[in-house]
């Protein structure tokens, strides 16, 4: 009977489905019960912040002044033909910080850092180190996830400000230095309509949240990977997609709650 | 525990990071604009307050010397009630003009102060006593469209 084969095909689909969502939980709070281990050990967390911040800047900064490079240029075409050429400040800095810099950092966080973590932990269980540690009595969620876990945590926000800060400069080199919009009105403009709670915070929140379900789908794929090299590779791939799907579907959450109205 | 190169990188990256929200904070958002100086409120009643909001400014010959702080209904007078916070360093004749205006055609509603010439200065909780309400864009149609109906 082809019918019940595929009836059993979806229902195994679907119990796998909602056990891997348990197990991640169950991870999840593994990771955050240690995680005062972790800290206690901070330089742990400092190694890690290394790999994925420090790492990241370059990425995160060059990006950020292409991004508000090109929010200058159009942001000018479109604004010349209302004749608000001044508004080009605040449209520059309001879409930076308030969407742009929290959701392309992460993206980027997600494929730069995120994929590498994911790499890295599978590899560590492909080739038994985490079973090693597990012998030598050592919780590998202490040792190896939870410092990796705060280390993106407290990476993200500082990656998403100075997205956010670069491209504001990059739109004032685009706008005021190669165009020549006034100066005096593309910083009066701006800070007229940035609002340092309602925006400038708001973004720092988002890309915190942000940075938490990166880290969190990164670690979890890489400590899920089937140990083979294909499995690890399939688990990279699953973490750029499924955290760039989560950042992407967050924002809009976030968005509407933060957003709304005011 | 020596220090590290690693320590230093890291600690850049922290330092740029929290740097770029300042800037994002003091350059780039109105934290530097908050008036840190001392204020004193005064209030005024508008019939219509039209797009006016809370944090809009409180200009004075195009000066900003406040914001408005709340707008709420009066149900004693059914008039809107908006409270303002002045900066200390201005003070107001008590005949001064409360009008609320539109800067551009379509830009944000302000609140404009027309000083007159008494000699006595508004202080702190008092009231200005002429105000002008937003002009409301629908309500100007609406009379331009009745006027012109009634003369044909």
């Amino acid at each position: 009977m082809p019918v019940a084969k595929s009836l059993k095909t979806i229902g195994r689909r679907v119990i796998n489905a909602v056990w891997r969502i348990g197990y991640a939980a169950r991870f999840f709070a593994m990771t955050l019960f240690y995680s005062g281990t972790s800290f206690r050990r901070f330089r742990l967390i400092v190694k890690e912040m290394f790999s994925s911040g420090v790492m990241s800047l370059i990425i995160i900064l060059v990006a950020g002044m292409f991004v508000g490079m090109v929010l200058g240029l159009q942001g000018f075409e479109t604004l010349k033909r209302y004749g608000s050429e001044s508004a080009l400040g605040s449209l520059v800095a309001l879409s930076l910080v308030r969407e742009l810099g929290p959701v392309l950092a992460a993206l980027l966080f997600a494929s730069r850092a995120g994929s590498a973590m994911t790499a890295e932990i599978g590899l560590m269980k492909a080739t038994e180190q985490i079973a090693a540690m597990e012998m030598m009595a050592v919780n590998p969620i202490a040792r190896v996830v939870a410092p990796r876990f705060w280390a993106g945590v407290i990476s993200m926000p500082l990656l998403a400000a100075l997205f956010s800060a670069m491209g504001v400069f990059g739109g004032y080199v685009v706008g005021v230095v190669v165009i020549g919009v006034d100066e005096g009105s593309f910083w009066s403009q701006m800070q007229a309509s940035v609002d340092f709670q309602h925006d400038v915070l708001n973004g720092v929140l988002k890309s915190f949240v942000f940075g938490l379900a990166v880290t969190a789908i990164a670690l979890f794929e890489g400590y899920d990977a089937p140990p083979t090299a294909e499995g690890v590779s399939g688990a990279t791939t699953r973490t750029v997609v499924q955290s760039s799907l989560a950042i992407l579907m967050l924002d809009f959450i976030l968005t509407a709650f933060m957003f709304q109205g005011a | 525990m020596e220090r590290t190169t690693l320590d230093l990188w890291v600690g850049a990256f922290v330092v740029a990071g929290l740097g770029a929200l300042v800037v994002l904070a003091l350059k780039v958002g109105n934290l530097s604009t908050y008036n840190v100086s001392e204020s004193y409120e005064l209030q005024a009643h508008f019939t219509n307050v039209g797009g006016l909001k809370p944090t809009a400014s409180v200009r004075s010959s195009g000066v900003l010397v406040g914001r408005v702080t709340s707008i709420v209904l009066d149900t004693e007078r059914y008039e809107a009630k908006v409270t303002m916070s002045i900066d200390k360093r201005y003070q107001f004749p008590k005949d001064t003009f409360a009008n609320i205006l539109t800067s551009g055609l379509l830009g944000e509603q302000y609140i404009g102060l027309l000083p007159g010439g008494d000699d006595v200065m508004l202080a702190s909780g008092d009231e200005f006593k002429k105000t002008q309400s937003a002009v409301v864009l629908e309500d100007l149609i609406g009379k331009f469209f009745t006027t012109s109906a009634d003369t044909k």
